[in-house]
């Protein structure tokens, strides 16, 4: 007799998921490699020339550029930001504290559209035009709290103690940070700043209301693109996307791991 | 050699410590002479870490001065003061090799390369564990990270040693080990140490003065000597050791004896120190170790001790001492140790217990 236990049911739904997840991306890829203008199954060869003419398309490669400065930028401020405010608030009181730190936490909380318009009225009221510095203002916003987050939570994690060992060993206040709190935080920074290129580079909806003409980036122009025609340089790039955002932890965790080996 | 010593390296005057509406240390002066291993003594909460971070610098006093070689250092920041600190988790940088943990200090101390490397191997032997510069801290145990911290403590050459507590996080046997070498490093460097500590028998070891301590107030300070045999409160007498205590009148004086009369009736002599008066209400001290017990029929009474008659209650081992609680007629309990070489009693045996009048203390009493 055969029997249908409940775990090989639930072994058949988690597979069910996974595929209905990630076949929509096996397809992008595989299709990205077809030759015909209108993609569909089965497949009549093989080919480069969706690449070939991606890396030709002078706009998707300002975009892509667009988006690598922006992701960059937006990384390397807010980790700037994000690790002296993750010490005042672990460290330090001060009044106001808690208040101070629900606010940086919120744009987690708040949904992107009402961020996006928002800042859009605030620099209206202020009567500048938009620009690149407020997409990057923007999207610091929008990722200092997984900076904070990550960071935070491994400041909770190193004791007091080693600082204060420093100092009475006669570290200053700043040189016992950068001496022993900074290397003991270096895996959180990693993890934060890479958090911070990857949302960056990957949002699409406050991207959308701030963007101006000249600085799309590379899912606003995805975007832009689908609303025209569906061309299989879509698949092309896309797959380079999930490439991208799919090695760049890996190669960070590689280097976190490596980096801390080596100290 | 005979350098003169300074008696008041570090100096409290006046030193309170609020939290908010905590008060954790209460109105302390106190003076700690150079070169000497003073312990900061008393049950959780008393204010002995607070105490410790003030001289150290890491909190600031409420009201009060601290001084150290004169100086007045409640405005120096903490890097500046020159102290070494031995943490109770001992707080080795975990990414740093324990070469560069001790050689950590150095490199505020304008100190050339050549010397820092006979330095830290110096420091190394002297806590006995040469040959671990490449290590990283979690690959030493529990008390070679202690003896890494002491040393990266000493390489500085400190003014003042502190030392939280350093030992509670290590096993019985090599917590023993450990006061031994912490004494023995102490002597041999003459390095100003303040110990903090709630086991009356590290501090009982290794102390040159003990400072006891209740609810953020200094209650006795002296040599282990003086605090174990002369507490001059119910508290000290009562945190160091066995004591047994009992309330009574004195009702008069004789020679070099007070007269004590027990809430019983019994009549106590106790050596007279002066410090009471016929008709003052006192509170009489007996450490349990100081009783000798015989059997009834074989004691014969000497005029000059105190003695007692009562029923062994209870009775149990502890390492090479008996402990027995003997019940008196009137129903309370005595507490006595004794060693084990001496005749071991059962549990029903009748006994007379007694004590020389030098071994009994009287305190006020406290309301
Ligand atoms: N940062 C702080 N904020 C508020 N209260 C504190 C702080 N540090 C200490 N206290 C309080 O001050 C008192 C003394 O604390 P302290 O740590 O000095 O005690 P301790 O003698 O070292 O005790 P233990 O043996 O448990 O270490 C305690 O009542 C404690 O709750
Ligand atoms: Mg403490």
């Amino acid at each position: 007799m055969k029997r249908i236990s409940g775990w090989s049911l639930i072994r058949l739904y988690t597979i069910l998921v996974y595929v209905f997840m990630f076949a929509p991306i096996v397809a992008v890829i595989i299709l990205s490699f077809n030759p015909q203008q209108f993609g569909s199954f089965p497949m009549k060869g093989f080919s480069f020339e969706w690449y070939v003419k991606l890396a030709g398309n002078e706009t998707i490669l300002r975009a892509f550029k667009n988006s690598m400065v922006l992701g960059s930028l937006t990384a390397i401020l807010t980790t700037a930001i994000g690790i002296p405010a993750a010490m005042a608030f672990v460290r330090y009181d001060f009044p106001g504290k808690n208040s101070l730190n629900t606010l940086l936490l919120a744009p987690i909380m708040i949904p992107e559209v009402v961020l996006g318009v928002a800042l859009l009225l605030f620099i209206r009221w202020l009567q500048q035009p938009k620009s690149f510095l407020l997409l990057l203002i923007g999207h610091v916003v929008i990722t200092l709290p997984y900076v904070l987050l990550v960071v935070q939570a491994r400041l909770v994690g190193i004791k007091r103690e080693y600082e204060e060992a420093a100092m009475s060993l006669g570290a200053s206040p700043f040189q016992a940070f950068r001496e022993i709190t900074f290397p003991l935080l270096m895996p959180a920074i990693l993890a934060g700043m890479l958090f911070s290129f990857t949302i960056s580079f990957d949002d699409v909806t406050a991207t959308l209301f701030w963007a101006t003409a000249s600085n799309q980036t590379v899912p606003v122009k995805i975007f832009g693109m689908l609303r025209n025609s569906i061309s299989p340089e879509i698949n092309a790039l896309g797959t380079v996307m999930i490439i991208l955002t799919i090695s760049i932890p890996l190669l960070a965790g590689y280097l976190s791991r490596k980096f801390s080996k080596e100290t | 050699m005979t350098q003169e010593r300074n008696p008041r390296l570090v100096r409290f005057e006046g030193i309170v410590k609020r939290f908010g509406t905590v008060t954790a240390v209460e109105k302390m002066d106190l003076d700690i002479a150079e070169g000497t291993l003073v312990t900061l003594l008393g049950p959780s909460g008393c204010g002995k870490t607070t105490l410790l971070r003030m001289i150290a610098g890491l909190e600031d006093p409420t009201e009060g001065d601290i001084y150290i070689k004169g100086e007045r250092i409640n405005d120096i920041p903490i890097h500046k003061r020159n102290l070494g600190m031995i943490f109770q988790n001992y707080a080795l940088f975990p990414h740093k090799t324990i070469f560069d943990n001790v050689a950590f200090g150095l490199k505020y101390r304008n100190v050339n390369k050549a010397e820092v490397e006979k330095k830290v191997t110096q420091a190394l032997e002297m806590v006995r564990l040469p040959g671990v510069e490449k290590r990283m801290p979690a690959q030493l145990s529990g008390g070679q990270q202690q003896r890494i911290a002491l040393a990266r403590a000493i390489v500085i050459e400190p003014d003042v040693l502190l030392m939280d507590e350093p030992l509670s996080a290590l096993d019985e046997n090599l917590r023993e080990e450990m006061r031994r070498e912490v004494d023995n490093l102490q002597q041999m460097l003459g390095v100003t140490t303040i110990f903090v500590t709630h086991d009356q028998r590290e501090a009982l070891s290794m102390s040159d003065k003990i400072v006891v301590m209740k609810d953020g107030k200094k209650l006795q300070e002296g040599t282990p000597d003086e605090v174990y045999n002369q507490p001059n409160n119910h508290f000290v007498a009562d945190f160091l050791g066995h004591s047994n205590f009992a309330e009574g009148e004195v009702v008069g004086k004789e020679n070099r004896f007070v007269k004590v009369r027990l809430k019983d009736g019994t009549i106590f002599r106790v050596e007279d120190t002066g410090r009471f008066q016929e008709g003052e209400p006192v509170e009489l001290v007996v450490r349990a170790q100081k009783f000798d017990a015989f059997r009834q029929e074989e004691f014969t009474p000497d005029p000059e001790m105190n003695y007692f008659e009562g029923k062994i209650r209870d009775r149990s081992y502890m390492g090479g001492e008996v402990s027995y609680f003997v019940e008196l007629p009137d129903g309370t309990e005595v507490h006595i140790i004794s060693m084990m070489r001496t005749r071991i009693y059962e549990v029903g045996d009748s006994v007379s217990v007694q004590v020389a009048p030098r071994h009994c203390h009287l305190l006020p009493i406290e309301t």
